[in-house]
């Protein structure tokens, strides 16, 4: 990391490997007499060629394969992929357990991948730590008390994936094998416990310093008439979009810039960048909250649209809050299926198929072209991160100019942390590049 | 500064799965971060402690040019190179760009290639340096990244089995889904290390930890060809997974390829 000043008088800083954020990124910013000229992050993590690897694979391979695209959230990748693959097989919902198990599932990601960034990656920012191992040693409590939160998360993976990084039983159709009613008893108390302690980590949390700073986003988020959208529901924004998920490539576009090995997303009539994410989930689907989190929020100071990316911080721990108290409910509810999944066919469908599910991180996109032989065709696969990553540098263009009067240093932290906000997994957002370039 | 062994976890063409795996060590981390320093490891902190580092894990494979410069910087800077994971130790998932023409991939894939920089294959770290332990799997055993820190921080060799999957089944009591339910299984050539989780879920082996000591991917692939269990594009596919250049997968990949 480098500060330098140079003759002509302009100022650069450079953060050449960003630390705290899943994969490989950079930023830099040059300041010419108080006056910001360029800002750029970048992502140099070498691509990947996810979308090469999958054409001629089995449809059943889809959600082993691209569940490697990242480590951090490989069930967003395979609740992704299984959708889009039914739906290609003329299955557009599966419904009862197995539908509950696939949320459950869900809910220990969201748990595992919110608590590591919240507490290990993200809150060291505000408490002025190097990392959570540093914080470990003035505050051994909140550090352990957030791996113990993170175990359990990791545990709801492994009873029903198997394990909890790339987890194996996941299937097109559901699952090769379905937890006891015993064994998904078995996880209540741990999961109460996490709940209890993620409650009582508000207290702590709403004390943080969020810098003051607000943006008018045009939020995207996924939004279901009955619950918290995880798996399924309508494409809605803020600026008024709601559609189904297949009419999405009819409304947002990729642009390849140099500077980047993940393109940048905007909307295609704005032409603008959007936000994915927890607040964009938090707005759009504040009402599918249940009311005690509602005045959860309420009690550490947010409204029904929060517009500072730094209280990010503060929806995800609300977000987990849910989940923990999601996967409770689903635990009272399961009934074992009577069988673990249901037969799909490539034979009987359109051999097209969509699905876009919320990662912790955002909406992420799959399409899939298969034949009749079961063989993928085409793949095209949207990640979180690359779809946030105009915004991003949309944020900085807007943060630097009101904190010019920070020092240096300052300042360049205080960047970093205006990207962690986003949680970006660079891993991610890059081994898409070869699946979503426009072809021109 | 402490006297400390320093620890530093790398990065190179990967999915971070493996390096979580020192996070998810929840209930050994702060632990863990007591024995050694925990030197350079981007992921969790910003703080760079310089080398020479005691200990350099190293996750990913070499597909760039940078990768292939940055490795031999590592080795200088480390007294153990331990690489984990798949991709570190056999050029992982995106290896299978090994087994095709990568400008054609590049070509019709990208807006603007000449803004790509990659390598024509993906290779493991040992193809580029002496690495002094490899730990396998898609993802790694946290149980067995611990195992490995802690037998080169006492100056032990790490107890790490190189038999079969199917030694794990056994012992967890599985039935072989293979003889039992005429499901395909590479677990007879595959290393053990996941606990046999597959077949335990009523699904067959596809390969995490790559080939055991001494596979007969031969006597297995002839095998389930003849009990009409897998044909030659199931055994083209399953051995061409997250280990697919790992030399005999490799070679029993190509046999079936036709």
């Amino acid at each position: 990391m480098t500060i330098e000043v140079n003759a002509d008088g302009t100022k650069t800083i450079s953060v050449d490997y960003l630390a705290r954020v899943e994969g490989e990124g950079n930023l830099h910013i040059e300041i010419e007499k108080d006056k910001l000229k360029h800002v750029q992050f970048g992502i140099f993590e070498p691509p990947r060629f996810f979308e090469a690897f999958l054409q001629g694979r089995k449809y059943t391979e889809a959600p082993d394969i691209t569940a490697r695209i990242c480590g951090i959230c490989p069930v967003a990748y395979q609740m992704g992929a299984v959708h889009a693959m039914e739906r290609a097989c003329g299955v557009d919902k599966i419904e009862g357990p197995i539908r509950e198990l696939r949320r459950f599932l869900y809910c220990g990601e969201w748990i595992q991948s919110h608590i590591l960034h919240a507490f290990l990656l993200h809150a060291p920012d505000f408490l002025n730590y190097e990392s959570a191992i540093h914080m470990a040693k003035d505050h051994p409590d909140v550090v352990q008390g957030a791996l113990d939160m993170k175990k359990i998360g990791n545990d709801i993976m492994d009873l029903i994936g198997g394990r909890a990084i790339h987890p194996v039983n996941v299937r097109v159709g559901g699952f090769y094998s379905a937890p006891t009613v015993k064994e998904m008893r078995g996880l209540r108390d741990e999961i109460k416990k996490g709940l209890d302690s993620a409650i009582a980590i508000l207290d702590l949390v709403k004390t943080f310093e969020y810098p003051d700073f607000d943006q008018d986003y045009d939020f995207v988020a996924l939004r279901h008439p009955d619950e918290y959208p995880l798996n399924e529901g309508r494409v809605v924004s803020s600026s008024g979009l709601d559609i189904e998920q297949h009419e999405f490539e009819n409304y947002f576009e990729e642009e390849h810039v140099e500077r980047s090995s993940a393109l940048h997303c905007v909307m295609k009539n704005s032409r603008r960048p959007y936000h994915t994410g927890p607040l964009a989930r938090y707005a759009l689907n504040y009402d599918k909250f249940p009311a005690h989190i509602q005045d959860m929020a309420i009690d550490v100071g947010l409204g029904p649209v929060v517009t500072n990316p730094f209280q990010s911080l503060l929806v995800r721990v609300l977000e987990s809050i849910y989940a923990y108290d999601e996967a409770l409910r689903i635990i009272d509810d399961y009934q074992e299926p009577d069988a673990p999944f249901v037969d799909i066919d490539p034979q009987n469908g359109p051999g097209k198929g969509i699905g876009i599910t919320e990662a912790p991180r955002g909406i992420c996109f799959h399409q899939y072209e298969i034949g009749r032989d079961g063989l993928i065709k085409k793949a095209w696969i949207m990640a979180p991160t690359s779809q946030n990553q105009k915004m991003i540098e949309d944020d900085l263009w807007k943060f630097i100019p009101e904190h010019m009067h920070l020092e240096d240093e300052r300042l360049q932290w205080h960047c970093e942390q205006a990207i962690r906000n986003y949680d970006p997994c660079i891993s991610c957002s890059c081994h898409f590049l070869n699946l979503t370039v426009k072809r021109s | 500064m402490s006297n400390k062994p320093k620890l530093a976890v790398w990065k190179f063409s990967s999915c971070d799965g493996c390096q979580l795996s020192l996070l998810d060590c929840e209930d050994e981390l702060l632990t863990i971060a007591g024995a050694v320093d925990i030197a350079y490891f981007v992921e969790a902190s910003r703080e760079v402690i310089p080398g020479p580092y005691t200990i350099s894990l190293v996750e990913g494979s070499v597909t760039t040019p940078h990768e292939k410069e940055m490795i031999q910087h590592i080795r200088e800077i480390s007294e153990v190179v331990i690489t984990i994971g798949a991709c570190a130790t056999s050029g992982g998932i995106q290896s299978l760009k090994n087994f095709a023409n990568v400008d054609d991939y590049i070509n019709t894939v990208y807006a603007h290639p000449e803004y790509i920089k990659t390598l024509e294959t993906s290779t493991a770290i040992a193809d580029h340096i002496k690495v002094d332990f490899e730990l396998r799997g898609c993802p790694i055993s946290k149980y067995q990244l611990l195992e490995v820190v802690n037998a080169f921080l006492n100056k032990r060799k790490p107890n790490i089995p190189t038999y079969s999957v199917c030694v794990e089944c056994k012992r967890r009591g599985t039935p072989c889904i293979m003889v039992s339910e005429g499901k395909a299984c590479i677990g007879p050539v595959t290393q053990a290390g996941c606990n046999a989780i597959c077949p335990s879920i009523n699904r067959g082996c596809f390969g995490c930890y790559g080939p055991c000591e001494s596979p007969n991917t031969d006597s297995l692939a002839t095998w389930m060809l003849e009990n009409k269990i897998a044909d030659k594009a199931e055994l083209v596919r399953l051995f061409r997974n997250f280990n697919a250049d790992a030399p005999a997968f490799k070679e029993a990949s190509k046999k079936y390829d036709d």
